[in-house]
């Protein structure tokens, strides 16, 4: 492989399909921030604790931080950036507000995208807030103290 | 960024095991969780990458002719969890697939990578300890199986050599039919943390009588461990508040827990005699017995 450490990839980023010749070096999480300008996803511990940098992979949860971004190749990233439609945001992102899930903001990128696939797996079924606070268990947060999140969960997932 | 020098996509299983044979200094990489960490704090060894991340080959969980349930190396513990024959069959295993880290984690992060990484701590060797699980190690031209137990030579270092790769988990009928578990994860707190003990039991009943014993520990010494004296000394007794108080006491025996940061090994100790209690209480109650 004669690539001098960079590689072409092609992925879906919010919906529109993107092609990027990117080092191969980087973590997801650097392509987002430093290549796409997508800054929503925040490096927290940079080591997989905190989930400051969550983002969905073809419809799953992972810490972009310690994703290799040629990973990424051939793959639909969904992002914050991409929740809101049309300017209207999405059930989840509506609930933090509604609730107050949100102080300083850090974590709730990350955390509104653990939300969002904890919603779209449990969809039409009852849960049970311990399942709730499991799903949200790789998500830190040092301001809320957590309830404000749950009850927002709680909310998003009402039908 | 990661401090990359050199990194190969493999495009299968047998193509994994060449590229090895030809970069004698690469090291394999399937979800990254603990790789990826490694090169960013500039732990040496790991900048020539072969990437098995996503192999569908080895992404599987079934059931043969046999009966023997296997899963492929590549699979990831939310699959684990969510998969029916475990759910069904092996359910403390289970149970420590959802006691690993947290759900981004989970989502990626391998059962194979957890074994060959050859921490002790590891939440899914100690049950694969218990239950006797069998590796299946590929390399070119030969396949060889091993049990578990001999698998890890210490800390960090595991029976693979250069161009070998763990394929599959071979949980025999022997192990789990008719076996009721539970492992039991003790640590500071309930998620993204690492075991300060983890105890995994496995057990057969058969009119009352501890018909068979499996009890296993992470953290417990340098590797994961079984404690076959304890074993050997409680089955086919009746099954009795005083047999949990046995077993607490023979385990001590069988184990080698030292100081860290985490825990002193006085604790330690204390934690592998309570929890060797609780578990076995937990999985006997799966069993239908109460007490």
């Amino acid at each position: 492989m004669t690539d001098q450490g960079f590689r072409e990839i092609i992925f879906s980023i919010n919906g529109k399909q993107r092609t990027l010749y990117i080092d191969i070096r980087s973590s997801l999480l650097e392509v987002l921030r430093n290549e796409l300008g997508l800054t929503g996803a925040k490096e927290g511990c940079g080591v997989g604790e905190c989930g400051a940098c969550s983002v969905l992979v073809d419809d799953v949860l992972v810490d972009s931080c310690i994703y290799l971004a040629i990973w990424a190749d051939g793959k639909a990233i969904r992002t914050i950036e991409g929740e809101a439609k049309k300017g209207k945001l999405s059930k989840v992102q509506q609930s933090y507000v509604k609730e107050g899930a949100v102080q300083c903001g850090f974590c709730t990128p990350g955390f509104i995208m653990a939300s969002t696939s904890f919603t779209e797996k449990n969809k039409g079924e009852s849960v049970t807030e311990d399942e709730i606070r499991k799903a949200h268990a790789g998500n830190l947060c040092r301001c809320t103290g957590y309830q404000n999140i749950l009850k927002a969960v709680e909310k998003s997932i009402e039908p | 960024m990661f401090d990359l020098k050199k990194h190969i996509k493999a495009t299968c299983l047998d193509d994994a095991i060449a590229l090895l044979i030809e970069n004698p200094n690469a090291r394999l990489i399937a979800g990254g969780t603990d790789v990826l960490i490694k090169l960013r704090h500039g732990k040496k060894g790991y900048s020539e990458l072969i990437d098995i991340n996503g192999l569908e080959e080895l992404r599987f969980i079934k059931q043969d002719k046999q009966n023997n349930i296997l899963i492929g190396s590549g699979t990831v513990f939310s699959d684990i969890i969510q998969s029916d024959i475990i759910k069904k069959h092996i359910p403390m295993l289970s149970d420590a697939a959802q006691s690993v880290g947290g759900p981004q984690i989970r989502n990626v992060a391998t059962i194979g990578g957890n074994i060959c990484n050859g921490v002790t701590s590891a939440d899914s060797a100690s049950s694969l300890f218990s239950l006797n699980a069998v590796l299946v190690v590929k390399t070119q031209g030969a396949i060889r199986e091993i049990p578990i137990s001999d698998f890890y030579l210490g800390p960090g270092k595991v029976d693979l050599k250069k161009g070998e790769i763990l394929t599959t988990i071979i949980i025999r009928p022997d192990d789990y039919m008719g076996s009721f578990g539970y492992y039991y994860k003790y640590a500071m707190r309930n998620a993204m943390d690492i075991a300060t003990i983890g105890c995994a039991v496995c057990l057969k009943v058969k009119h009352h009588i501890l018909a068979d014993f499996r009890i296993a520990y992470g953290v417990a010494g340098p590797v994961p461990i079984r404690c076959l004296k304890t074993e050997k000394s409680v089955t086919n007794k009746k099954i009795t508040l005083k047999l949990l108080d046995d077993i607490s006491r023979f385990v001590a025996h069988d184990v080698s827990p030292r100081t860290s940061w985490r825990a002193t090994k006085e604790f330690r100790m204390n934690i592998i005699c309570e929890l060797s209690k609780r578990a076995t209480k937990k999985a006997l109650n799966r069993a239908g017995e109460g007490l």
